[in-house]
């Protein structure tokens, strides 16, 4: 019995480290984790982690590959998908996100 | 932390009793999910609800000890890369508090909320989650059952123990042999799968067995998806290898002769790779979910509930798609992501508000080189529909050994995203 509450407890307490309720940011961030992983940090180097970058750049590079002054192969055509507004909660769910696991 | 293991997995398979019994009053959870299936959708589908409110509880329900991924398997038709590769476990979702239960679900109730296990007994549900993938309609082409049961004629469309047995049959062939491909008609899983299919086939034989072809007859009248891509691909690196042939639908199949039955003529083959016609896996069917031409299930995509059952909802291949929308790994995802936020909602009395999702499709046409195709898709309010959004999305400019980069780190990521 002991070993199941204490079993119960660390999966509530692993639950509780990785939850975090999304708001609207974040569920609107969910479905760039195809390519840059559920936190913003992707499988490999191939791809930028955008977890814990500034605001600032995110929205300034989400807005160069929509008027195509920075160049990509995917991104350009993403990115005009989304508008300022969409853009400005996506700099902020991502910049508050931790660059390295916990 | 412990992690279960496949004990742990049978123990819990055989207790769906015992999670009833113990329910939401010991657990202090404020309500129960059950997942049906633990592909792209339910497995994305289980994590997210986990992540976003662990106050609820999820029992995801599959059958197989582990997921074995569709995208990528190509490349272990082609040899370049294994089985291992696209079979990942499900301890991930288990760091979520994911329960895992190994049975499979034969029946659901959605008056009474239950769903029956095929070993387990009858597990109760607050909502439901059900991503059954895709089943095939084996009667649309003549003598296909009896010449798949004996092993001759293969689809290898859901990834498994039909992608080892057709890896098998594309060495045992002789050099000089044809493969035939059969295409059925749109839609089905994964439009451009039989094309980046035939091109990495093509590659396998171009370096080991250059006498041979690969024939694709497709029942559309044309390449479905990429086509600009694909076709220039075989242009520029398969000629004399691969032959394409649209409006070539299989009505037939014999194994013993070794032919695929068109309607108007037969062809001959030595390895028959014939591709049947899908609709919606089977519990969906049990289910009574299927609303259209008795293949596909219609869904509300603000919330992927579906039409046919109140508080059941359905995500991935099985839906019958959006406009413009593929039946995608990326999709059957971010559907999941629609459906978990709607379920929180859902549960907490509050009406789920519409979610913008990307779809990105990466192929491989030969070994190292991809392409992509990728849209965004937003809730239309007049059309009550997802429609993709005009402008943006589009397709790759030229195949390049980069985008093979990006789909192998695609395929990466969404593993991990969807499966812990």
């Amino acid at each position: 019995m002991r070993l199941v509450l204490v079993l119960a407890a660390g999966l509530l307490a692993a639950g509780t480290a990785l939850a975090k309720d999304p708001g609207p940011g974040g569920r609107l961030a969910a479905a760039c984790a195809l390519c840059h992983g559920s936190a913003g940090r992707p499988a490999s180097a191939a791809v930028s982690a955008i977890a814990g970058m500034p605001k600032s750049e995110f929205v300034a590079r989400m807005n160069a590959f929509r008027d195509g002054t920075r160049p990509a192969t995917v991104m350009h055509q993403i990115a005009k998908g989304y508008d300022a507004r969409e853009i400005e909660l996506l700099a902020a769910w991502f910049a508050a996100l931790p660059k390295e696991a916990r | 932390m412990k992690t279960f293991d496949r004990r742990d997995f049978l123990k819990l398979g055989g207790a769906a009793a015992a999670l009833s019994a113990a329910g939401c009053a010991t657990t202090g959870a404020k309500a129960r999910v059950v997942v049906i299936g633990g592909g792209f959708g339910g497995a994305t589908a289980a994590k997210y609800i986990r992540l976003w409110d662990p106050a609820i509880e999820v029992v995801l329900v599959e059958r197989e000890e582990a997921f074995t991924s569709c995208p990528i398997s190509n490349l272990v038709l082609g040899g370049f890369t294994g089985m291992d590769t696209v079979r990942h476990g499900y301890g991930g979702l288990q760091r979520y508090g994911v329960q895992v239960v190994r049975d499979e679900a034969v029946a659901v109730d959605p008056a009474k909320k239950t769903v029956r296990l095929r070993r387990g007994g009858d597990l109760a549900y607050d909502r439901l989650v059900v991503s059954p993938g895709i089943d095939f309609t084996y009667g649309d082409v003549q003598g296909y059952e009896a010449a798949m049961q004996s092993g001759r004629v293969l689809h290898a469309w859901k990834a498994g123990a039909q992608t080892v047995a057709l890896r098998r049959q594309l060495e045992d062939m002789r050099d000089g042999g044809v493969y035939i491909l059969s295409i059925p008609t749109a839609p089905y899983r994964c439009p451009p799968g039989p094309y980046e299919r035939a091109s990495v086939v093509a590659a396998y034989f171009k370096a080991a067995k250059p006498r041979s072809k690969v024939l694709v007859l497709d029942a559309n009248p044309d390449v479905t998806s990429k086509g600009g891509l694909f076709k220039a691909a075989w242009k520029d690196l398969y000629g004399g290898i691969l032959e394409y042939r649209g409006n070539a639908k299989a009505v037939g199949v014999d194994a013993g002769g070794g032919t695929v039955r068109l309607e108007v003529e037969d062809v001959k083959g030595d390895v028959l790779n014939v591709v049947p016609p899908q609709r919606a896996g089977d519990i969906a069917v049990q289910a009574g979910l299927v609303t259209h031409n008795n293949r596909w299930c219609d869904v509300d995509w603000r919330s992927m509930e579906s039409k046919a059952a109140p508080g059941v909802h359905l995500l991935g291949d099985a839906t019958l798609s959006a406009p413009g929308m593929p039946k995608s790994a990326s999709m059957a995802n971010n559907h999941a992501k629609i459906a978990a936020a709607a379920v929180i909602e859902q549960l907490s009395g509050r009406a789920p508000q519409p979610l913008k999702i990307i779809n990105t499709c990466y192929s491989f046409v030969s070994g190292s080189d991809g392409i992509r195709v990728s849209s965004v898709h937003q809730w239309d309010e007049a059309q009550k529909t997802l429609l993709a959004v005009k402008g943006a999305g589009g397709v790759s400019a030229a195949r390049s050994a980069a985008e093979g980069n990006y789909a192998w780190n695609w395929a990466r990521t969404i593993w991990a995203d969807s499966l812990g």
